[in-house]
């Protein structure tokens, strides 16, 4: 993909060096080590309290493929997908936000060679490498509870990277035209509904069928039924076209998000 | 691979003209020539809003220019920026420190961002932190230091890579007189190593310590370039006199004019221009005005300005 | 003339900080309505209605409700959640940003308010907020189908006592921090979090593992989710409301005083 984005690019905007980034971000995190693994704990309190409460209040539920499995192995794959959208959406829009006008750290880096690639590939980059170390975590508890059927989970964490890849070129993209933190609101307007309709909790057949078509268009119904079909070892050519959604996604996020980058980090 | 456009520079590291800079409707840089010899220092005077920020990111290759044409160290900042950028370090009006690091990361990790080796980035940093007078505060967050050790940091921070060009955007507003002569200390080492500076300031006696070389900037524009005391003597008089009146016994600027060689009126005083203030002060009184107060004092950049400009510097 | 010049009492003290934040939020309300109003309404929808119809089909849930629907059985829960999360979000980088940003306390404390005014003016404007979103939550409740009787108001009284304890606690807390708000992202994650999750919200604490337990007891949350249902359901009994109450205040006690000597100390240096 990477020759690609040059045809959007100012020349003089890559240094090739996003890698001192993501050097950054590391050494950053090491200081503030209990606000990174909490990014690991939140959707394992989830599973814990759902999986256990509220499937004491339902029981099983119907799988990808009609049989039933127990509530916890109907969550638990939402809750990797919930999450490596929520890791993706906050880091390219709240903290892109905050270090560009607030701790002005974009200022400072692109006084040096690198230039707004190198910014926008490295806090990327970081995004996806923490948000593959939590989807590896998450991917051992639910191992570590028996939550995972077959061997195709294996392929639930390049997955998780991949929708963690397009949520966080969109995101970066939405967030080239946020003024202020009031424009945040719209943010959590969109993220929040779809963690919580998404089927994430329960499955698309309690919605009347209007509403299941407006979910089916949401991008994070289709991580869902992605990580749920690999979790639990229903796999088909349909998880594909899940997939190409992403790619999808993807390709717009990062057409939209090059183009203005100049208008997001220079002026 | 190197344009060759050097030849026709001399020893210029910057070489600007016509230089312009646009933000919608407002024009920031309204066509502006400046050329800055290695090895000196190099000032833009001017108030809040005269353009010099705008200028100076423009020669830092952060802020692409409207119009005009520009050369920093020989190349183009439009095709050039990140070899450019390799070479100066850069000090921003407003300390933009990593908060999340330490003061040793932040040396560490910026040279990093230059693509130096770790080997060269740890020793670098000890030794610029020895240069900052930050040494016993290596480990410590930046968050609490004081504004003189940000700043100082901050400085450090830009000579991580060896500059042979340092861009300092105010690089004293808001500090106590203490920090202010210790930053000035350090500058000048910086000058007898040969680092060439560009220094922006409203601070008259910033502009009269540091800069070899100087131009004042109001509106945009260039309005007067040369060395301190060239400016001065081409200006402004060698004394000025300055006089605070009881506002019922002020005079009007008409009846001290044949005193000395040009009056300012200030909202609460008067200035008088002079070769010998003593002189003029005696005259003064002699002619039956009485002020409250009066003050000698030498010419400086400040009367330049106000000469130039009409207004008063800090507003 | 003169008398209006003299210091104001303690209480018309604490009514001016929070008249300060009153004509704040009147220009600016739309920037909390998404948090304090369609946040909630978004969880009563998922949970309440679409869980709810999962819940009510499967037959299973009338042991854990009592026989109630599950959004009836979730509805003052959710009054307690958000009025515990509203105070603790109001409660952390809007009280940093008091001391270190905006320096608004500093601006208060130069005249003749005190700190511990400025501390208690913050919690009853945060208090005053919650009874006022927490009122339109009810609305919404009602709309939906989730409301049973007027003691849901009696509900709301018992979710603002929740979220005035935490909000006291946290902004005791939120006044000890210096640095940029990475500490709230943890109490956020470690705290709050799992307070929703395992306060018995969702369903009973029973259902939990038995090592969870525990948790729910300290919750403050737990406290105040037990006092709405009761209120809710008007299924009182005395000994246990008694306890929660008596838990409820003492949190709340405990937090006022820390909160007030804190900003005390951190005001004065």
């Amino acid at each position: 993909m990477t020759p690609l984005i040059w045809r959007f690019l100012p020349a003089g905007g890559y240094a090739g060096r996003p890698g001192a980034l993501i050097l950054r971000s590391t050494t950053a995190s090491r200081r503030a080590w209990l606000a990174f693994l909490s990014g690991f704990f939140e959707p394992v309190f989830y599973l814990v309290a759902m999986g256990q409460g509220l499937g004491s209040l339902v029981g099983a539920l119907p799988g990808p493929d009609g049989r039933p499995i127990s509530y916890a192995a109907f969550i638990a794959p939402g809750l990797l997908a919930a999450s490596a959208m929520n890791g993706a959406v906050f880091d390219s829009t709240y903290n892109v936000f905050f270090k560009l006008k607030y701790a002005r750290l974009y200022d400072a880096m692109l006084a040096t060679p690198l230039g707004p690639v190198d910014v926008a590939l490295g806090e990327i980059g970081w995004a996806l490498i923490r948000g593959g170390l939590y989807a590896l975590g998450f991917l051992s508890v639910m191992a570590g509870f028996g939550l995972l059927a077959s061997p195709w989970a294996l392929l639930a964490l390049p997955a998780a990277l991949v929708v963690a890849f397009a949520f966080a070129a969109v995101g970066m993209a939405a967030t080239s035209f946020m003024r202020s933190w009031q424009d945040f609101d719209l943010v959590t307007l969109a993220i929040l509904p779809m963690f919580l309709f998404s089927t994430t909790f329960y499955p698309l057949s309690v919605y009347p069928r209007w509403l299941q078509i407006v979910v089916e268009c949401l991008p994070l119904f289709h991580a869902v039924e992605l990580m749920r079909g690999l979790t639990t070892g229903v796999v088909g050519l349909g998880l594909l076209g899940h997939l190409a959604y992403f790619v999808v996604m993807i390709g717009g996020g990062v057409a939209v998000a090059s183009r203005r980058l100049d208008a997001l980090l220079l002026r | 691979m190197i344009p060759v456009t050097v030849s026709d520079m001399g020893d210029g590291l910057v070489q600007a003209r016509g230089l312009r800079k646009r933000f919608g409707e407002f024009e920031a840089v309204r066509g502006v020539d400046v050329d800055v010899a290695r090895g000196e220092v190099f000032g833009f005077l001017g108030p809040n809003g005269a353009g010099k920020s705008s200028t100076m990111r423009m020669i830092g290759c952060v802020s692409p220019r409207t119009g005009g044409s520009l050369q920093v160290l020989g190349l183009d900042p439009a095709a050039d920026g990140p070899r450019i950028r390799a070479r100066i370090g850069v000090v921003p009006q407003l300390d933009n420190l990593d908060a999340e690091l330490t003061v040793r990361q932040n040396l560490q990790i910026y040279g990093r961002y230059f693509g130096l080796s770790k080997a060269h980035v740890r020793e670098k940093a000890t030794e610029l932190m020895e240069f900052a007078r930050l040494t016993d505060r290596a480990d410590d967050p930046v968050e609490p230091l004081s504004g003189g050790m940000k700043r100082r940091l901050t400085i450090a921070r830009a000579l991580v890579n060896d500059p042979e060009l340092l861009l300092l955007d105010e690089p004293t507003t808001g500090l106590d007189p203490q920090a202010r002569h210790l930053l000035w200390e350090r500058l000048y080492r910086l000058k007898r190593e040969g680092v060439t500076q560009i220094i922006t300031t409203h601070y008259m006696d910033e502009a009269e310590q540091l800069c070899d070389r100087l131009v004042v900037m109001d509106g945009g524009v260039i309005v007067a370039e040369g060395s301190p005391s060239e400016l001065i003597a081409r200006h402004s008089t060698r004394e000025v006199l300055e006089l605070r009146f009881d506002p019922e016994l002020r005079p009007a600027a008409a009846e001290l004019e044949p005193l000395a060689e040009r009056v300012e009126e200030l909202p609460d005083r008067m200035l008088l221009y002079t070769a010998d203030g003593e002189h003029t002060q005696g005259e003064v009184h002699r002619a039956g005005h009485r002020p409250q107060s009066s003050l000698v004092r030498r010419s400086s950049l400040e009367d330049v300005f106000l000469r130039l400009t009409g207004r008063t510097l800090v507003d | 003339m003169t008398s209006s010049l003299a210091p104001p009492g303690y209480g018309r003290g604490v009514l001016i900080v929070v008249e300060h934040f009153w004509t704040w939020y009147r220009r600016n309300w739309r920037a909390t309505a998404v948090s304090s109003v369609l946040q909630p309404l978004l969880f009563l929808l998922a949970f309440g209605v679409g869980f709810g119809s999962l819940v009510d089909r499967g037959g299973g849930a009338a042991a854990a409700t009592g026989g109630v629907s599950y959004l009836v059985y979730l509805a003052p829960a959710l009054l307690a959640v958000s009025a515990v999360q509203s105070a603790a979000f109001e409660s952390t980088y809007p009280v940093l940003s008091g001391f270190k940003w905006q320096r608004i306390y500093h601006a208060m404390t130069a005249g003749p308010i005190t700190p511990g005014q400025v501390a208690l003016g913050h919690l009853a404007w945060v208090a005053a907020k919650m009874a006022g979103s927490g009122a339109i939550y009810i609305v919404v409740i009602a709309l939906v189908g989730g409301v049973t009787g007027p003691g849901i108001v009696v509900s709301l009284l018992a979710a603002v006592l929740t979220g005035a304890a935490v909000a006291s606690l946290v902004t005791a807390f939120a006044a000890t921090v210096e640095t940029e708000g990475g500490a709230f992202n943890v109490i956020f994650r470690f705290v709050v979090i799992p307070m929703t999750l395992f306060s018995g919200t969702f369903f009973p604490v029973d259902r939990l593992p038995a090592v969870v337990r525990p948790l729910a007891w300290v919750s403050p949350l737990w406290h105040g989710t037990e006092l709405a249902r009761m209120a809710a359901l008007g299924r009182w009994t005395l000994f246990p409301a008694l306890g929660h109450l008596a838990y409820l205040s003492a949190l709340l006690a405990v937090g006022v005083v820390l909160a007030t000597r804190l900003f005390t100390r951190r005001l004065a240096r």
